[in-house]
């Protein structure tokens, strides 16, 4: 008797794919419909198409959205750069380190990094304020007469959120120079490089991948901030998260709001799919 | 405990008959298991032997219903199992890697299936208790696997495999993890527990020498398919082909040309012009390239009256304990390896001598491609 | 060169730590007004903290809204998980990244929206809806200590349960779930911590009602830094580090459970 090929296959590792329907279920539910139906509402409904890009560009061309725009650019460059240059020696430590001194290092990086942000924006407050502490220290030390201005500028904004994002670069850079072969610096050192040159032409190349994705997941966050710019900032530091914010908070504008969410949507989804090339998702899965 | 069943199994009428059926299973393009078709009778230790990548673990999964099969089918005491999934098939399964619970006690391991089965907890504890003492480990109960040995946890893996009177157990390669003297051992046990509960074993394994020991039938595996089936003894001494005539043991393997053929012998001339006689197991036309094939046991030095003798020189000699193996040139290339039990007198000509080898007719035989 | 580097990392290290050390000292400073170091100690202000009715109120509802969003999470989350290990389906990066789509969009766009839907559906203020919509948050989190847990189970271990008959049932009861315990805890605490925390969300949807702790500091910011604050923070600096704490003692059990043989 010829065999025939059998029905189509049911076997144990096929049905439990289904058990991942629930979760995505309430990710449609309580994610993507309230998205979809924002910027459905918001930008679709009660609007013919002319008058809509129209809109558009109103609202991404007014002073206050342009200005907006600079301010977060140049606010998360700052930022991304100060936490790589603070965060590169760091991530090299640990990556070189084993027992007790890894394991305070890794403690004091990740109970800062689960601390929920507004504390951590409130205690750089209590430090930076004019009746903060480091005033206080200083006003009683005598060195100054009347408090600093060190709170509510971008001078503090970028303090405030290099302290939050410095955790997200360090453990991206040592997931990276973990994984740098040894052997590799010990041929340097084998033919006769110095320890700067082995750095400098060896090392960190090696280590460029993590600096990239380091560096696009810190900025990608930084574009994003509200919290922190808010508290810590002056009057005229407003970033585009901040004016999103207002216009639903404030002056109820929904078609603003809007707008300028899909504006850093589209941004965000752009440099994500930019980040997604240089990491490698299924590395968590174990493939 | 090897009384009649008492807790009737998950799936058939329990006398434990196997059947594959052209069994297929394809990863992309290639076939890995291609075509197997076998009948395992009731209380059979049947062995699948092959190198790794011949799909004898492949085939056993697909038994044990863990990979379905893309054709064919898979039928225990005549009804269909194909489809079924691996909790409905009632069947035993013990593993390389033992798979014990590491979260469970010994005694939990072996009661899980009875749990599974809703057995009452009087019964059950009398059956993982018979079960344990089965295999030896009865006061290990409360130990748990990281306490235990690698042959220990193998035997509890044998014991939660059979506490539930399955008419089949199916074994993978489950002595591959241990080192040599223990695993001669384990397989006189597992073979005694065999004999005792009367079950059907499938039995997976890379080592010929395992499955010999053990086997009643063997079937040997090479990429995707069964080269031969057939009891240990018969296909040591009659392979079909030079894969199962090396894969069994060292083989001596002569190439020529067949000149002659008789009813069930034929003459082989080798390209140095010596004419050679042997076996033949099936029909072939004179004129095309063919093998002798002889094992190293059965040739010995010296002129053999009306066997087959050949003659050339020694080039090598190996003292392997309890034989000693000597190489013998033969011709131009051709090497013949002979196996001399260790009488403790010499065993044969030194390296460089000149020699005859000699050996029966009956002990070699035509191998065809 | 190579001096430098350590003593370079303690300072980072103090700087990391100093913020935190700085508001739980605060919290029990004696002191009417910020001062460091206090001069004198007391729990003067974590009682006003729990004492307050409004401060109870935001921490009942802290507390009801993490447990909702942690069940969830890591029960989706496990399953999810499972599926993801377990089975042979094509585009699992794909779908992976879908349900890591939450951390990637930026949270004041989510919540906006997520706000829009709830008022229009009169779910401002609701406990279960805030919780739910945390639980989408702590999702992310939860699938990947999950991923890794689920991992270390062996595959063979659950051939074996099934090959004895366990039922799909009673193999995640009584095997994938016992062996996955402590990576399970470990997803549960985090996904608690991360509703317990979270800000943005809360601040659209808990309206004038239902005022979580962080949205509570939040608004208080906004009228002056008094050191109630501090001890407010300081009990949420707690929480984390109970978390922290038992996670990193269960990490140690997670690697026991996987290794078994010797």
């Amino acid at each position: 008797m010829p065999p025939r090929d059998s029905p189509p296959k049911r076997n144990m590792l096929n049905r439990s794919a289904l058990l991942m329907l629930p979760a995505f279920v309430m990710l449609a539910i309580v994610f993507l419909v309230p998205l979809g139906w924002f910027f459905a509402q918001t930008l679709f409904v009660n609007t013919d198409p002319t008058g809509l890009w129209s809109q558009i560009t109103d609202v991404l061309t007014s002073r206050a959205m342009l200005q907006a725009i600079i301010t977060t650019n140049w606010i998360s460059l700052v930022v991304t750069a100060t936490v790589l240059l603070m965060g590169y020696p760091i991530a090299y430590y640990l990556a070189n380190r084993n027992g007790l001194r890894f394991t305070l290092v890794v403690f004091c990086i990740v109970v800062p990094y689960f601390t929920s942000i507004i504390v951590r924006t409130y205690s750089w407050m209590v430090l930076l304020g004019r009746t903060g502490l480091i005033n206080h220290a200083l006003q009683s030390a005598g060195m100054i007469d009347s408090p600093l201005p060190l709170l509510y500028n971008k001078t503090s904004i970028v303090i405030g959120m290099t302290y939050v994002l410095l955790p997200y670069m360090v453990l991206t850079l040592f997931a990276a120079m973990k994984s740098i072969d040894r052997n590799l610096l010990l041929a340097a050192r084998g033919m006769g490089a110095s320890g700067p040159m082995i750095f400098w032409r060896v090392y960190l190349p090696l280590s460029l991948h993590g600096v990239i994705s380091g560096a696009l997941i810190v900025f990608i966050l930084s574009i994003g901030f509200f919290i922190t710019p808010a508290l810590m900032g002056g009057p005229s530091d407003v970033m585009v998260a901040m004016l999103i914010e207002r216009s639903v908070e404030i002056t109820l504008d929904w078609t603003s709001a809007s707008v300028m969410s899909l504006f850093l949507l589209a941004v965000t989804l752009v440099l994500y799919a930019i980040y997604y090339r240089v990491t490698d998702v299924r590395r968590l899965m174990g493939a | 405990m090897g009384s009649a069943v008492t807790q009737p199994p998950l799936s058939g009428s329990g006398k434990g008959a196997l059947e594959l059926d052209g069994i297929i299973k394809r990863y992309g393009d290639e076939r890995v298991v291609d075509a197997v078709s076998a009948t395992i009778r009731p209380g059979e230790f049947f062995s699948l032997l092959g190198p790794s990548g011949s799909g004898k673990t492949t085939t056993l999964m697909m038994i044990a219903g863990f990979v379905a099969p893309d054709g064919g089918a898979i039928r225990v005491d005549g009804a269909d199992l194909t489809h079924v999934p691996p909790q409905r098939r009632g069947l035993g399964m013990v593993f390389q890697n033992y798979a014990i619970f590491p979260h469970l006690n010994v005694f939990e391991n072996v009661a899980f299936p009875l749990r599974a089965r809703h057995v009452a907890e009087a019964e059950l504890r009398q059956r993982v208790t018979g079960a344990l003492e089965l295999v030896r480990l009865d006061r290990f109960a409360q130990r748990f696997a990281r306490q235990l040995s690698g042959g220990q946890q193998q035997r509890v893996a044998i014991a939660r495999a059979i506490v539930f009177h399955p008419s089949i157990v199916l074994m993978d390669e489950p002595l591959g993890a241990l080192d040599k003297n223990l695993r001669y051992e384990m397989q006189v046990e597992i073979k005694d527990i065999q004999q005792r509960l009367g079950m059907t074993v499938v039995y997976v394994t890379h080592d010929q020498e395992e499955a010999m020991n053990m086997s009643d039938r063997i079937a040997i595996m090479n990429r995707g398919r069964i080269e031969q089936l057939g009891p240990p003894g018969e296909i040591y001494e009659h392979p079909t082909n030079e894969f199962v005539a090396r894969f069994l043991g060292e083989a001596n393997v002569i190439e020529g040309t067949l000149e002659t053929v008789a009813r069930d012998e034929a003459l082989l001339r080798m390209r140095d012009g010596t004419a050679l006689r042997a076996r033949l197991g099936r029909n072939a036309t004179p004129g095309r390239a063919a093998s002798l094939f002889v094992r190293p046991e059965k040739l010995a030095f010296g002129a053999g009256g009306d066997g087959n003798t050949v003659t050339g020189t020694v080039r090598r000699r190996s003292f392997l304990g309890s034989m000693i193996r000597t190489v013998i040139e033969v011709g131009s290339g051709t090497h013949l390896t002979v196996d001399l039990a260790n009488l403790g007198d010499g065993g044969g000509p030194e390296v460089g001598a000149s020699v005859s080898v000699c050996w029966p007719v009956a002990h070699s035989m035509i191998l065809l491609d | 060169m190579h001096r430098a580097l350590p003593c370079y990392v303690v300072l980072i290290c103090l700087l990391l730590m100093a913020p935190i050390v700085i508001v739980v000292t605060l919290a029990f400073s004696g002191e009417g007004y910020l001062q460091f170091p206090p001069t004198s100690f007391s729990f003067h202000w974590f009682v006003r903290f729990l004492g307050d009715p409004q401060w109870q109120a935001s921490l009942w509802y802290s507390l009801v809204i993490g447990v909702i969003a942690c069940t969830i999470a890591t029960v989706l989350g496990f399953f999810a998980a499972y599926a993801f290990v377990r089975s042979n389906l094509a585009g699992k990066k794909l779908l992976l990244s879908l349900l890591l789509l939450p951390i990637i969009v930026p949270t004041v766009i989510t919540s906006i929206a997520m706000y829009f839907l709830a008022a229009r559906l009169h779910l401002v203020g609701n406990l279960l809806w805030i919780g739910i919509c945390h639980a989408v948050i702590a999702l992310p989190v939860v699938l990947l200590i999950l991923l890794s847990a689920l991992q270390g189970v062996d595959l063979n271990l659950e051939r074996a349960a099934l090959s004895l008959g366990a039922s799909r049932a009673r193999l995640f009861l009584k095997v994938v779930v016992p062996l996955a315990a402590p990576g399970l805890i470990s997803a549960a605490l985090f996904a608690f911590l991360a509703s317990f925390d979270e800000l943005i969300i809360s601040l659209f949807l808990t309206g004038v009602r239902a005022q979580t702790l962080p949205v509570r500091i939040w608004n208080s910011l906004h009228l002056e830094i008094e050191p109630t604050i501090a001890a407010v923070s300081a009990f949420l600096i707690g929480i984390t580090a109970l978390v922290l704490l038992v996670d990193g003692l269960l990490r140690g059990r997670r690697a026991a459970t996987m290794n078994p043989q010797r």
